[in-house]
């Protein structure tokens, strides 16, 4: 993986464990194949990120009816945090919080799980997504 | 059958995608060059992951196998 890959910039603003975790399967995918990864964490997403919340549960999409929660959760897939692990262990993956969701959220850096690496204003997280693709989640 | 020598064998049956894959980087990253990795996943989601991965790594695809209810993905550590 020598040639430099564009970014993959992922805006996650929905806190639901199965949005979550499909974000974390398209970090994985884009890490493993070489993609630096930026995430930019705002709303209720980065509600799902606070220190001691990650494996709380964040419910489901509205769209998971009775019987698809049942599926989803019987289902042995990894936990979302746990991808994002192994996506940061094999490749480029940038965690960043929205300053101004953590300003609405009266949150610190200290609030958070270290998996999110900053804090950052939406010009940053814009500059890193450079000529990339934004994928908003 | 096969006729390559396995270094290693990661048994991934019954992973959910992308497990097996990341069982393998994993293994390989540990590796040396040269060496001989056997996957075994019942994931269908390995059948184009581990391929993709292996051409994406530069690494050596040998050899796919189907096998009841799961596949074998050899694959040799090029670099």
């Amino acid at each position: 993986m020598d040639e430099q890959e564009k970014p993959l910039s992922l805006v996650l603003f929905s806190g639901t464990d199965d949005k979550l975790n499909a974000a974390a399967v398209l970090t994985v995918g884009a890490a493993v194949m070489g993609r630096p990864v930026n995430i930019f964490l705002q709303y209720y997403a980065l509600r799902a990120f606070r220190a001691g919340k990650v494996c709380a549960d964040h419910a489901l999409a509205w769209e998971a009816t009775d019987a698809l929660t049942h599926v989803i959760r019987a289902h042995p897939g990894q936990h979302w945090s746990e991808l994002l692990k192994q996506a940061k262990d094999v490749g480029e993956v940038n965690i960043q919080a929205c300053a101004l969701s953590m300003d609405m959220f009266h949150l610190k850096q200290a609030d958070l799980d270290p998996l999110v690496d900053g804090i950052e204003g939406v010009a940053a997280f814009m500059a890193s997504v450079s000529d990339g693709q934004v994928l908003f989640i | 059958m096969s006729t390559v020598q396995i270094d290693k064998t990661i048994d991934a049956r019954g992973m959910a995608c992308p497990g097996p894959l990341m069982n393998l980087i994993g293994a390989i990253r540990q590796g040396q060059v040269g060496q001989i990795f056997e996957v075994l996943s019942s994931d269908e989601g390995s059948k184009t992951d581990i391929p993709a991965w292996t051409a994406k790594a530069k690494h050596e695809l040998v050899e796919v196998r189907q096998d009841e209810g799961y596949a074998h993905f050899i694959v040799r550590k090029a670099r």
